[in-house]
């Protein structure tokens, strides 16, 4: 099983990142078998992000991470509370990501903000746009507020989220690998030509 | 092996001098680019399509065919042939009548075209995009190789009793090559009639084209058409060059840095690492270039891309003169070294009609 962690914290050290720990450790107790797990710290790999929107093609740091992404087991993903939404650079990763290739994958959201009042950016933001790559969200989000830091009911939320992704995970045929597949020609003819004797 | 260069033609503003181009200025730099591609011993100049500004060829067989009347050897091609949103009946008028013309060295590049707008403008839908490209090529193929065709598919009128006229030339098609950067459906498509497959790679990493070149040679052995080392491959290349590497970089970083394409984006050590545009000297040219091979096996056709950017005529004369004389002749030389005797040319009319005489008789 190998899970990726996605933060797309800026700052360094950053709770958005912290949280993302937080999470990935649960996930690693809630498993019974042995769990590989990789970080993509979008902040490392902003400049390439740009660029690829630009140009169409991913640099090489960020190849491997897109690689990494979209052949895991399940996601982590972690956003800050930008502006109402996830951050610009979290979306912008998913951008350049093909449509189909998260189709079918465990993703366990999670957010960060300066208050609570921005909790529901889970199941306004994050969660429309995880459906439409039809990924599969586990039904508790985690949302951390600068003040959840120093109260009581994160770690369960993290717990109860880990326990959910860790059920779904083990649920699920190993996901299918990325690979083209090609149609042959003549089923895609006859498709469309049933009466042009092509 | 062909060589040739093939033009997007793009009206750009040269951004060392802000000055921009007329439309006519930019038609008549494409055909004295052309006739300097057979001045120097190229094989091939190809042209696009395009429907919007600040794009001029719109209409390339009327561009081919004057070229054809002020060239001897020059083979006319397009990059692409928008199969989508043309009617195949005119492209296959178009185009035969474009080989009497030219007595036969004419061919072309089916493509879908990457211009979302083009396709409700020509009354197309671009979600049928590659439904478009199967439909109408296999009336196209059709058109060509029966003299009367009964047709009716998804997309255009139905046809009864159609024949498309001037005919092929001595009854041979045009050679067709599909160009997709990422569809392996289009690979497929290249591979099922055995037509040559152009991988437009000069924004590509080098992995990816490997893969789609490979998919496409796989499938063509698996469609009998001879081995996979036998499929007809074209690859795009993208040079600028001084005989000091140095002098080459200085010269083109405001055009890189401006360019409409990736410019304002990636620095041009970044973009010449990932992707075949090279910049420097003409050895380095060949290095580079010979090192498609590496990974796209022995191939048939390399097109360069010379006039963009807002590069000025002039400078892009320059350009042709090295390619033709100090990076070509060396290519041809290294490529055929080590070439397997069974790896084909690149199909010409000459080649499809003697095979056409040894089957006929």
């Amino acid at each position: 099983m190998r899970i990726v962690v996605v933060s797309a914290g800026l700052s360094v050290p950053s709770s958005t990142r912290l949280l993302g720990d937080r999470l990935a450790a649960a996930v690693g107790r809630h498993s019974g078998a042995a769990v590989e797990f990789e970080v993509v710290e979008l902040r490392d790999l902003a400049v390439e992000i740009a660029h690829h929107l630009t140009n169409g093609f991913p640099g090489r740091k960020l190849g491997a991470a897109i690689d990494a992404v979209t052949s895991a087991d399940g996601l982590i993903v972690v956003t800050p509370v930008f502006s109402a939404s996830y951050s610009g650079l979290f979306k912008s990763f998913f951008d350049v990501i093909e449509k189909d290739a998260l189709a079918g994958m465990p993703v366990l959201i999670a957010a960060t903000g300066g208050t609570a009042r921005h909790s529901l950016v889970l199941d306004h933001a994050l969660r429309p746009l995880f459906a439409y790559l039809r990924a599969v969200v586990v039904p508790t989000g985690v949302y951390a507020a600068s003040e959840d830091w120093g109260a009581q009911g994160l770690d369960g939320r993290i717990e109860q989220a880990a326990g959910e992704l860790v059920g779904m995970m083990a649920g699920r045929a190993a996901r299918r690998t990325a690979e083209p597949e090609v149609v042959p020609f003549a089923e895609r003819l006859a498709a469309l030509s049933g009466s042009s004797g092509a | 092996m062909q060589f040739g260069i093939f033009s997007v033609g793009d009206v750009t503003p040269d951004p060392t001098t802000g000055r921009t181009p007329t439309e006519r200025d930019r038609i008549k730099a494409m055909v004295a680019i052309a006739l300097k591609a057979e001045e120097v011993g190229l094989d091939v100049f190809a042209t696009g399509e395009h429907h919007n500004p600040p794009f001029v060829p719109s209409s390339p067989t009327t561009m081919l065919g004057y070229i054809a009347a002020r060239t001897e050897r020059l083979v006319l091609s397009t990059s692409t042939t928008l199969i989508t949103t043309n009617d195949p009946v005119k492209i296959a008028e178009d185009f035969a009548m474009l080989q009497h013309l030219a007595d036969g060295r004419v061919d072309l590049m089916m493509g879908r075209g990457n211009t979302g707008p083009v396709y409700p403008w020509f009354g197309q839908d671009i979600r049928q995009g590659i439904n478009l490209a199967v439909e109408n090529y296999a009336l196209l193929h059709r058109l060509w190789r029966e003299d009367v065709v009964d047709w009716e598919g998804k997309f255009r009128t139905p046809l009864q009793g159609f024949t498309s006229t001037p005919r092929p030339l001595d009854g041979v098609p045009p050679f067709v090559w599909h160009g997709s950067i990422r569809s392996p459906e289009i690979a497929e498509q290249a591979a099922y009639y055995g037509d040559g497959f152009f991988h437009n790679n000069i924004f590509w990493p080098a992995d990816h084209t490997k893969r789609m070149v490979e998919l496409y040679r796989s499938r063509y052995a698996h469609y009998g058409h001879g081995t996979a080392e036998q499929a007809i491959v074209g690859l795009g290349g993208q040079v600028f060059m001084r005989k000091n590497s140095q002098d080459a970089v200085r010269e083109f970083r405001p055009y890189f840095d401006n360019a409409p394409v990736y410019g304002h984006g990636p620095s041009l050590e970044d973009f010449t690492e990932q992707t075949p545009l090279t910049v420097g000297s003409p050895q380095q040219v060949i290095e580079k270039t010979l090192a498609f091979r590496d990974y796209a096996g022995d191939y048939q056709r390399q097109l360069f891309l010379m006039d963009h950017a807002g590069l000025p005529l002039k400078t892009v004369l320059e350009q042709l003169d090295l390619l033709g004389e100090e990076v070509v002749p060396v290519l041809r030389k290294e490529f055929a070294n080590g070439r397997p005797a069974e790896v084909p040319e690149a199909p010409t009319h000459a080649s499809l009609l003697a095979a056409k005489e040894v089957t006929v008789a």
